[in-house]
């Protein structure tokens, strides 16, 4: 077969508008990784599994080694190197370091992001809640409970500051 | 991991992604990509043609039309879930989507795409037949209406035709004094259903009126246990009769067997959720628990 055409696409990754010319199956995840250089998404299982590769696009989470690059043209994305803003923490960044969210950090990035996908639903979750949102997130280290501590921690301060839990620049209102 | 080459398309309405489909030889529709990419990806599925229905916004529309809910069949999971025109007139669905994989899954994966991938474990198929539920599939010859209880063919099989496009499903509205559940044993990795039953009844003085029952995990496809729902119609709701009809859930069926369960304990299984299920929707039917 010979070789299929690239396609141009045009993407907002934490604010910063990029333009490349892809082959279609480039998925996301190497997309941020290795045409951006953007390596705080973490590529974990590699098969829908584990979240490290959780991403904001559009407003909605998703693990970006199941969504191919084509598909996000025209797309916001928020990774976790946009989550902090003028070296001011976001509130579950924040909560990560207070609450001794992580060990090895590995599973880091995308816990964030999807944290912020729950509290962008619900401002105030119960701990159950915090972890059936969760589901899709693996962790091989903290034993889960310091992440729900971690997140329920964001959530009172987002709470508290009256700040959206998606900052715009993933997409969220 | 990175799928084998192909090349990608994204039509602007249901009308060029259809030509596309005719043209094109072995071209496969892209929906949430949540059970054909991981598929690529292991290359167990290496189509030449990818075309993808994420621009077309009218299929991810859902809406009432009189006492029928339409639901796009690009509506996702999470639309689904969150939908409060789905919460009214179709809890039971709501309540499926809520159930599938996590919140990133349900953000990506549509409706179409799973009804299509026929996922014998998948969630939605028992829902929808419990829900009596109608698929329009729009072909070269134009649309055609599929009910559920012909759509389930076989092991990710279903009568939608390889050059036909899923564009719809169709819903009657529960009315009020239905009840309805849908409970799952989920397989504790994957997530998928190891049985998931989903049923719905109307009571009318103390007895059901009307039952449908829909089972998934458990067969080739998901299926009615149709001696189940003969046996409850018209008698009166208490827990011994429903859990002697239940142990006729899985009778007859060639009960699906893996690592995590055997076919009797998932037969087991089976019986138990089914009685569960039924309880459960009686109670929210407004019937007494005994
Ligand atoms: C980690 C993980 C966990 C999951 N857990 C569950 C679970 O617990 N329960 C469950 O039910 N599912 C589960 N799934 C599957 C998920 O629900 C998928 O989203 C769904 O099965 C497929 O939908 P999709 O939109 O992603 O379709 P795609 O993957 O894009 O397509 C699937 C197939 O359907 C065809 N197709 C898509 N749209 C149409 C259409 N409109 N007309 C005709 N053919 C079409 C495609 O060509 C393809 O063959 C899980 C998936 C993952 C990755
Ligand atoms: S790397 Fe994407 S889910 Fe594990
Ligand atoms: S902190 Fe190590 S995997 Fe979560």
């Amino acid at each position: 077969m010979r070789t299929p055409l690239k396609h141009s696409i045009t993407v907002r990754v934490n604010g910063a508008e990029y333009r490349h010319e892809v082959e279609p199956r480039l998925l996301l995840v190497y997309y941020l990784r290795e045409v951006l250089g953007l390596t705080g998404t973490h590529i974990g299982c590699d098969t829908t599994s584990c979240g490290a590769c959780t991403v904001i696009l559009n407003g909605m989470a998703v693990k970006a080694c199941t969504v191919l690059a084509v598909q996000a043209d025209g797309a916001e994305i928020l990774t976790v190197e946009g989550l902090a803003k003028d070296s001011q923490l976001h509130p579950i960044q924040e909560g990560f370091w207070e609450e001794h969210g992580l060990q090895c950090g590995f599973c880091t990035p995308g816990m964030m992001l999807a944290a912020i996908q729950i509290l962008a639903r619900n401002p105030n979750p119960t701990d159950d809640e915090i972890r059936h949102g969760l589901d899709g997130n693996l962790c091989r280290c903290t034993g889960y409970q310091h992440i729900v501590n971690s997140v329920r921690y964001a959530a009172r301060k987002l709470r508290e500051t009256n700040q959206e839990a998606i900052p715009s620049a993933g997409g969220g209102r | 991991m990175i799928p084998a080459a192909f090349e990608y398309h994204r039509p602007s309405s249901v009308k060029d992604a259809l030509k596309m489909l005719q043209d094109l030889p072995d071209a496969k529709l892209l929906a949430g990509g949540h059970s054909l990419l991981p598929l690529m990806k292991l290359r167990l599925a290496n189509p030449p043609h990818l075309i993808d229905l994420g621009r077309i916004d009218a299929l991810r529309q859902i809406r009432a039309d009189r006492n029928i809910l339409v639901i796009g069949a690009m509506a996702s999971h999470w639309m689904i879930e969150s939908s409060e025109s789905v919460k009214r007139h179709a809890p039971l669905l709501a309540e499926t989507a809520g159930k599938v994989g996590d919140v990133q899954v349900r953000n990506a994966g549509t409706i179409g795409g799973s009804v299509a991938h026929a996922d014998p474990a998948a969630d939605y198929p028992a829902a929808l037949l419990a829900l009596d539920a109608q698929f329009v599939a729009e072909g070269p010859n134009g649309p055609r209406v599929i009910a559920v209880d012909d759509f389930f063919t076989g092991v990710f099989s279903t009568a939608l035709d390889a050059h036909e496009i899923l564009t719809e499903v169709r819903l009657p509205f529960q009315d009020a004094g239905t009840g309805s559940a849908y409970l799952k044993f989920a397989h504790p990795a994957s997530g998928f259903a190891v049985v998931g039953v989903a049923a719905a009844l109307r009571m009318n003085g103390g007895k059901p009126a009307r039952i449908r029952i829909g089972i998934t995990g458990v067969g080739p496809a998901a299926y009615r246990p149709k001696a189940v729902e003969e046996l409850l119609v018209g008698k009166p709701f208490e827990a011994r009769t429903v859990a002697e009809a239940a142990n006729l859930a899985a009778d007859g069926v060639d009960v699906n067997e893996d690592l995590f369960a055997s076919s009797e304990y998932r037969a087991h299984l089976t019986r138990v959720f089914t009685k569960r299920a039924v309880m459960l929707a009686g109670e929210r039917g407004g019937a007494r628990s005994e």
